[in-house]
């Protein structure tokens, strides 16, 4: 109880209070990632068990009744009876999924090696710092798109379906930790010579326990916000390869994959089928970006 | 300044030799190169004819060299899917998505550098703080949904411009362009929109930045004070002052550009090198992989390079400090 009243009365707390926008971007990506955990129990209708679909139900428009069953899906529904609402919250699922796992592997790897990178120094320092510029010199959906065609190549064909979503995962967190690794390791080497530290090395404690129990915690602000940026652009990456057909498999749709079979039906006139995942897609990654760039700006002590 | 040049050069060769090794790997130990060439009914004798052959009994590194052998003299081997050399595809590919980068990189910084100058001057005008607007919602927009929207808007609702392919293309010499026909001219506007707003809206908020503060500085006041015209303090004074950076950033986007093709190429199912890209990835073509990979780099290093070498040349704080003598 006591923690929760004192993270209710912090700095932060407050400054999100203030924040009409912060708040209506909470709002959103709360709203979107609750629905989805809980979609089974919002819609009746689970998209990807063929058992529960009606082809006769298919190409209905939104909020129209069925011309066959005379059913009536607030989003419409797709060419195989789908109904668009479900499909969106399940596909988000994965999306969600996918970006949060990313950005979580991402973070380790680029805080790990971010820490020892600052701490350890010396030829350590180069090896990485060297990796992560080459590393930048390349866009990172070019990183992420060969990684996953690389792992396609080794991985069995008859496999290739199963372990897409986790290629998707690692190729999209192995092109976004330098970011994580390059801000915890300035934040590492300020740290590293202030005085707690060096009282902690000569009180002997070992370097393992001085980089993760007393630099890390200090270095987290700006990883939160790196994480959150990371989130939308995570968010993005995924859409893009699922959308250019190399991401997840057709089995397990992500919004991007929606989209891309959205797109076939543009030009028969049935709009809905794309544009409620793209404007979901949207909403998402923007909330995201709004509550990152709030995150920035609410930690930085100098722009007070 | 001589020790700077030689090491950003070694850099970049000890880059792309990392890069080729990957390549190299991948040729190598993704897929059995033997098992493709021979079908079913293979003795013992024949795989190790054929492997021979290949060099495929060779130490590691001579392999790897007679492979960056074999890169330098422009053959990257033969398509799994499709049969031919990847040279001869990469080469009839490429003019496709050069041209698109081309119009793209022209639409960005033509677009960008005329609305970056706009709204420096209108600061607070409504057009200037509409354009600032929606050049943030532009950005946080996914390229493929631009693409779709602009599908969407004016080949579906208003049928002004197709939504794939080059249209028609005239051959000349090994090169063919879209760029001499209408219906080819027609069919890059969108793709060259979409692949090029991201970089337009990069380049007119730099643009605006840099505007801004050269403004206020002391020469342009001068200038103002000598009575000289609105236009020669803009154009002659100002903005010749704010390319510098530009020109800098221009340079390091152009790479982006080419990846990005990738996205709008697939969209717009444009037959560049990018789409073709896409298709290996999705056949697993390993040796298209392998020399897109090798393709890219190449260029990414090569602009990269040019661009640290230009900085080096046009801002002389850098060679006084470094080649000072420290």
């Amino acid at each position: 109880m006591e923690a929760i009243a004192r993270a209710l009365d912090s700095d932060l707390a407050y400054r999100f209070r203030r924040s009409p926008v912060a708040m209506l971007a909470a709002l959103v990506v709360v709203l979107l990632i609750g629905s989805s955990v809980f979609a089974p129990l919002i819609t009746s209708q689970n998209p990807f068990d063929p058992g529960s679909l009606n082809l006769m139900n298919g190409f209905s428009e939104p909020m129209q009744p069925n011309q066959f069953t005379g059913e009536t899906f607030v989003l419409g529904t797709d060419d195989q009876g789908r109904d668009v609402f479900a499909t969106i919250l399940y596909g988000m699922r994965i999306s969600l999924f996918v970006g949060f796992s990313a950005v979580i592997f991402a973070m380790v790897l680029g805080v790990t090696l971010g820490l020892l990178s600052g701490y350890v120094g010396g030829r350590t320092d180069t090896i990485i710092m060297r990796i992560a510029d080459i590393q930048l010199t390349f866009p990172a959906i070019l990183v992420a798109l060969l990684i996953f065609g690389v792992a396609k190549g080794i991985t069995p064909p008859d496999r290739r379906d199963e372990v897409a979503i986790w290629v998707l995962i690692i190729a999209i967190g192995l092109s976004e930790w330098v970011q994580f690794a390059r801000v915890v390791r300035g934040a590492t080497l300020v740290e590293k010579s202030k005085e707690y530290v060096q009282a902690a090395r000569l009180i002997g404690r070992s370097p393992v326990a001085i980089m993760v129990r007393h630099i890390l915690p200090n270095t987290l602000s700006p990883v939160l916000v790196i994480a959150t940026i990371s989130l939308a652009l995570a968010i993005i990456a995924e859409a893009t390869l699922s959308f250019l057909g190399v991401g997840a498999p057709p089995t397990q749709p992500s919004l991007g994959t929606l989209i891309r079979i959205g797109q076939e039906f543009l030009f028969s006139g049935e709009w809905w089928i794309l544009f409620f995942p793209a404007m979901t897609l949207l909403a998402l990654a923007l909330s995201v970006n709004l509550l990152g760039d709030w995150l920035r700006d609410a930690l930085n002590p100098k722009l007070r | 300044m001589l020790a700077f040049i030689i090491r950003r050069v070694l850099q970049s060769v000890v880059v792309l030799l990392v890069v080729g090794l990957v390549a190299f790997s991948l040729f190598r130990f993704v897929g059995d190169p033997v098992d493709n060439l021979l079908g079913q009914e293979r003795t013992i004798e024949d795989i190790d004819r054929v492997r021979s052959e290949l060099g495929l009994d060779q130490p590691f590194p001579v392999q790897y060299f007679r492979f960056l052998q074999g890169v330098t003299q422009g053959n990257f081997g033969v398509s799994f899917r499709q049969g031919r050399p990847v040279a001869d595809i990469l080469a009839e590919r490429a003019p496709a998505t050069l041209e698109l980068a081309a119009v793209s990189a022209l639409f960005a910084i033509v677009l960008g550098i005329t609305l970056g100058v706009y709204t420096a001057i209108r600061r607070d005008g409504w057009l200037s703080n509409f354009i600032m607007t929606s050049s943030l919602i532009g950005v946080s927009l996914p390229t493929f949904l631009i693409g779709i929207l602009l599908i969407y808007v004016f080949a579906v609702e208003l049928g002004w411009l197709p939504s794939f392919g080059r249209g028609e293309t005239v051959q000349i010499g090994w090169w063919t362009t879209g760029l001499l026909t209408e219906s080819g001219l027609k069919a890059i506007i969108l793709p060259a929109i979409t692949l090029g707003l991201y970089q337009m809206t990069l380049i007119m908020r730099l643009v605006r930045a840099e505007m801004l503060e050269v403004l206020r500085s002391d020469y342009v006041k001068f200038a103002r004070a000598r009575g000289l015209s609105q236009r020669s303090v803009y154009f002659r004074h100002a903005l010749k002052n704010t390319l510098v950076p530009v020109i800098t950033i221009t340079g390091l986007q152009l790479g982006s550009i080419i990846a990005f093709a990738i996205i709008t190429e697939t969209v717009f199912q444009w037959p560049g090198v990018g789409l073709l890209f896409i298709n290996s990835i999705q056949f697993v073509d390993i040796p298209v992989m392998a020399s897109y990979l090798m393709l890219i780099s190449v260029m990414f290093v090569v602009i990269n390079l040019i661009v640290d070498l230009l900085y080096f040349a046009i801002d002389p704080r850098l060679s006084a400090s470094r080649g000072g003598g420290h």
